[in-house]
């Protein structure tokens, strides 16, 4: 065995770049979960964003249309979810599961001209002599852009929901909605709205996977992805940071066990394998084991239907 | 005076109930107006209305002269119209400030406004800390939060819906001192109580609703509370009675109950000690959320205590569960209805059966046995005079009244020796909490030991023998409920919570 060929400035790069789908699925997750609504049908957005992405830019010959492309499809896939759970009252948590089985079906369909196919490359962002520097240039100034928009979205969300109007609003509304509707809000709309933009974010995330990460279209390639994400949204206590930690951890852990597999670490494959679940379940589990602490950050309408009743 | 706003045939019908038939009054400004009338008379629905909550099906309303026709909560608040709920409209995780920031239009910066409701809260001697989590509040802090979200925008018309219903009395005086000053400073208030000796020391005029019409209006100061009582209802009300039985012996002790918080919200109850006799009701008091839920989950079997905690004639009982304290005639009936009471889509029969089995023998070898619990339903319908089509239908269905009084009903037909209601009349009118209270003191006439939590203090003094009221998890020792005052009951409960009562003074 040879651990000495594991070098850990490329580890910590490529740990960025394992964790981002996963990271921008859950940052989306976490808006629409904080507006009250669980939207079980991560993993099917996800890999619908995956293969709209991939066709689009196979199309078209260029990632951002690609990626603009999972998007909206992602986002479309949702608002399925939204009007049949919001406008039409259906159970959540069934319509997200269906919502999953849908996607994953609908992608196969669409992707069948589309595999063994390659994606027209992205480029790494050109940051000039930042990406020079040594160790941390390798680190944090040589990814493309989507690894920089995960990160500026965690920001933005955190910020979003601690500072502003609008995150003031969306909290209420996931946190009682009868209030929320007393008071004049637009519950509906304004879950509608959590809805897609987890939906966009879930999509863009499976782009990430068919168009930089993996990149080529196989079918079911997000491989469980969106249900890690809703794991870690759940574990990180709705807590945007804790939602970056939790995706760094599992992309970490996934880049180190294929590397000590490569390495030939006396350990059964299988068990490197599973070790990225394992582990960010536990790790996430033992931080938020303060029961009455999870209790207040969860959102108290989570998962509840809401209906105008006055 | 001259006329704030104005009420003019306003009609609001749902299907199978006409909720409001051309309903007009007008509230001058710098009024108190009280709103009378029964549940289900349309008191909602009217306030509902101005509030832009609800749209009218026909009638207009004139604000300042002017057309009135809010579309939405939001106008009514840009037209000066603030309302304070009878169900707070509040959110437990976020904190004070950001609660009244999202009840605002424009709010200015987060520091500014935590500035302002320390000078507003001060001004109108009700002290808020801003920064504090709403979940921990009490029920009086949480109207405060209600009330100055309302103040920040300087009203011309200030609704509020059973305002006084969760407040100690000292809070309540604290209350009215504040609605004084407000109605001297020229804001009108529009405000909904059942409780009617309120309603004489408050009000300038009273507008009484009945079946959704404007029965009458009054100076309720120059009316008695029985006869607002009967303008409410139409016709005369039968105070409950009591024959005054002699007491038997102790059956219930409570020593040294300590219970955790189940909850983060929850309470926690601490070193309560009681004991009722045979024949006698206890009536504890306190403000919601001091322990009563808590309380009442320890002696119904609910959540497991220490064994000696509580006992039955001597017997160690508090590591029981409900089916095994059921079994030896320790019943309860809990406060929520719809949940916990009962089951909300499940019939009548289902929900005879649900609490009955056990006692009434209506399961044998693991299966029901469908007539019998059928029949034992409709005993509970009869004798209580529940008003519904029959035993099949669903629990949800019923009025908040009859429910109740098939909630009680229940329990009280299956012979308890210890019998622990909580808030046996909340929102429930007039004749029907009669009709419960009476039952419940037939029900000790019979050697019942009972226990009555409630909220609703002239209920306690009304039924009780002796009196205790919980404060944050402790209960004061019981004292005979005959000739207490108010004022010596304000102070069991704790006070006025940490309020500084010079501020209104000045």
């Amino acid at each position: 065995m040879d651990l000495s060929a594991i070098d850990p400035v490329v580890l910590i790069a490529s740990l960025m770049v394992a964790a981002t789908p996963i990271l921008l699925a859950a940052i989306g997750e976490l808006v629409v979960e904080k507006s009250g609504v669980l939207n079980l049908g991560v993993e099917g957005m996800m890999i619908t964003g995956a293969i709209c992405g991939f066709a689009i830019a196979v199309e078209t010959g260029s990632p951002t249309f690609g990626f603009l492309a999972a998007m909206v499809g992602g986002a479309a896939l949702s608002l399925i979810f939204g009007v049949l759970t919001q406008v039409l009252m259906s159970n959540q948590v069934a319509t997200g599961l269906a919502l999953t089985l849908f996607g994953l079906g609908l992608s196969a369909l669409i992707g069948q001209g589309y595999v063994g196919l390659k994606p027209p490359a992205t480029g790494q962002l050109d940051l000039g002599p930042l990406s020079d520097i040594p160790v941390l240039g390798r680190i944090l100034f040589s990814h493309d852009l989507v690894v920089y928009v995960s990160l500026a979205l965690i920001v933005g969300v955190w910020a979003g929901l601690k500072y502003t109007r609008a995150g003031l609003i969306l909290r209420a509304v996931g946190e009682n909605h009868e209030a929320a509707h007393a008071l004049g809000y637009k519950v509906v709309r304004i879950r509608l709205m959590a809805i897609a933009f987890g939906g966009a974010c879930a999509g863009l995330g499976g782009a990430y996977l068919s168009l930089i990460r993996v990149p080529q279209w196989t079918e079911g390639m997000t491989a469980g992805a969106g249900w890690i994400a809703l794991a870690i949204v759940v574990f990180a206590s709705w807590k945007p940071v804790r939602v970056l930690l939790g995706a760094y951890l599992f992309g970490g852990v996934t880049v180190l066990q294929l590397n000590l597999q490569a390495a030939g670490l006396a350990v059964p494959v299988e068990v490197l394998s599973m070790s990225p679940y394992l582990i960010t379940i536990l790790v996430l589990v033992i931080m938020s084991a303060d029961r009455g602490r999870a209790a207040l950050s969860a959102p108290a309408s989570l998962g509840k239907s809401f209906h105008a009743s006055s | 005076m001259t006329s704030l706003l104005t009420v003019e045939g306003l009609t609001k019908a749902y299907p199978g109930v006409v909720a409001n038939d051309h309903v007009s009054f007008d509230i001058a400004q710098g009024e108190v107006h009280a709103l009378l009338g029964e549940n289900g008379a349309g008191k909602s629905t009217l306030v509902k209305m101005i509030y832009g909550l609800v749209t009218p099906d026909s009638g207009h309303m004139t604000l300042r002269g002017a057309p009135y026709t809010p579309a939405e909560p939001r106008a009514a608040r840009a037209a000066g119209v603030a309302m304070v709920f009878q169900h707070f409209s509040l959110f437990d995780a976020l904190n004070v400030a950001e609660n009244i920031a999202l009840g605002m239009e424009n709010p200015p910066p987060m520091r500014q406004l935590a500035a302002r409701i320390r000078t507003v809260s001060e001004t109108y001697g009700l002290p808020l800390s801003p920064d504090r989590l709403v979940g921990g509040l009490s029920a009086g802090e949480r109207q405060r939060v209600e009330i100055i979200r309302c103040l920040l925008q300087d009203p011309k018309l200030l609704i509020m819906d059973e305002p006084t219903s969760v407040l100690t009395p000292q809070e309540v005086e604290i209350l009215f001192a504040t609605l004084r000053r407000l109605s001297a400073e020229g804001t009108a208030i529009l405000y909904i109580s059942h409780k009617l000796e309120e309603i004489r020391s408050l009000c300038d005029r009273a507008t009484v609703l009945r079946l959704g019409k404007v029965v009458d209006s009054c100076n309720p100061r120059e009316k008695s509370a029985a006869e607002l009582a009967e303008m409410m209802v139409g016709a005369k009300l039968v105070a409950p009675s009591r024959a005054g039985g002699d007491l038997g012996d102790v059956v219930l002790e409570v020593a040294g109950l300590t219970l955790p918080a189940a909850t983060p919200f929850g309470t926690t109850l601490r070193d309560i000690s009681f004991s009722v006799r045979a024949g006698e009701i206890l009536g504890i008091g306190g403000v919601a959320g001091n322990g009563q839920d808590e309380l009442l989950s320890a002696l119904s079997g609910e959540a497991h205590a220490a064994p000696d905690s509580v006992r039955l004639k001597g017997q160690s009982i508090g590591a029981l569960g409900p089916s095994h304290r059921r079994r030896i005639a320790v019943l309860a009936a809990p406060e929520e209805r719809l949940g916990h009471a009962a089951a909300p889509d499940m019939s009548l029969t289902e929900n005879a059966l649900l609490t009955g089995a056990i006692r009434e023998g209506l399961a044998a070898r693991g299966f029901l046995k469908w007539p019998a619990a059928r029949a034992f339903a409709e005993k509970v319908i009869e004798t209580f005079d529940v008003r519904t089509p029959g035993p099949g239908n669903a629990a949800r269905s019923l009025s908040g009244g009859n429910l109740q009084k098939f909630v009680i009903g229940r329990e009280v037909l299956q012979r308890p020796e210890v019998l622990v209601v909580n808030q046996p009349t909340w929102g429930v009118d007039a004749s029907a909490a009669a009709a419960i209270r009476q039952s419940l003191l037939d029900l000790a006439e019979t050697g019942t030991a009972v226990v009555v939590i409630s909220q609703d203090l002239d209920e306690l003094m009304e039924i009780s023998d002796r009196f205790a009221a919980l404060n944050e998890g402790r209960l004061s020792p019981p004292r005979p409920a005959v000739g207490l005052s108010m004022e010596e009951i304000g102070l069991m409960m704790g006070g006025a919570h940490d309020m500084e009562v010079a501020h209104v003074a000045e």
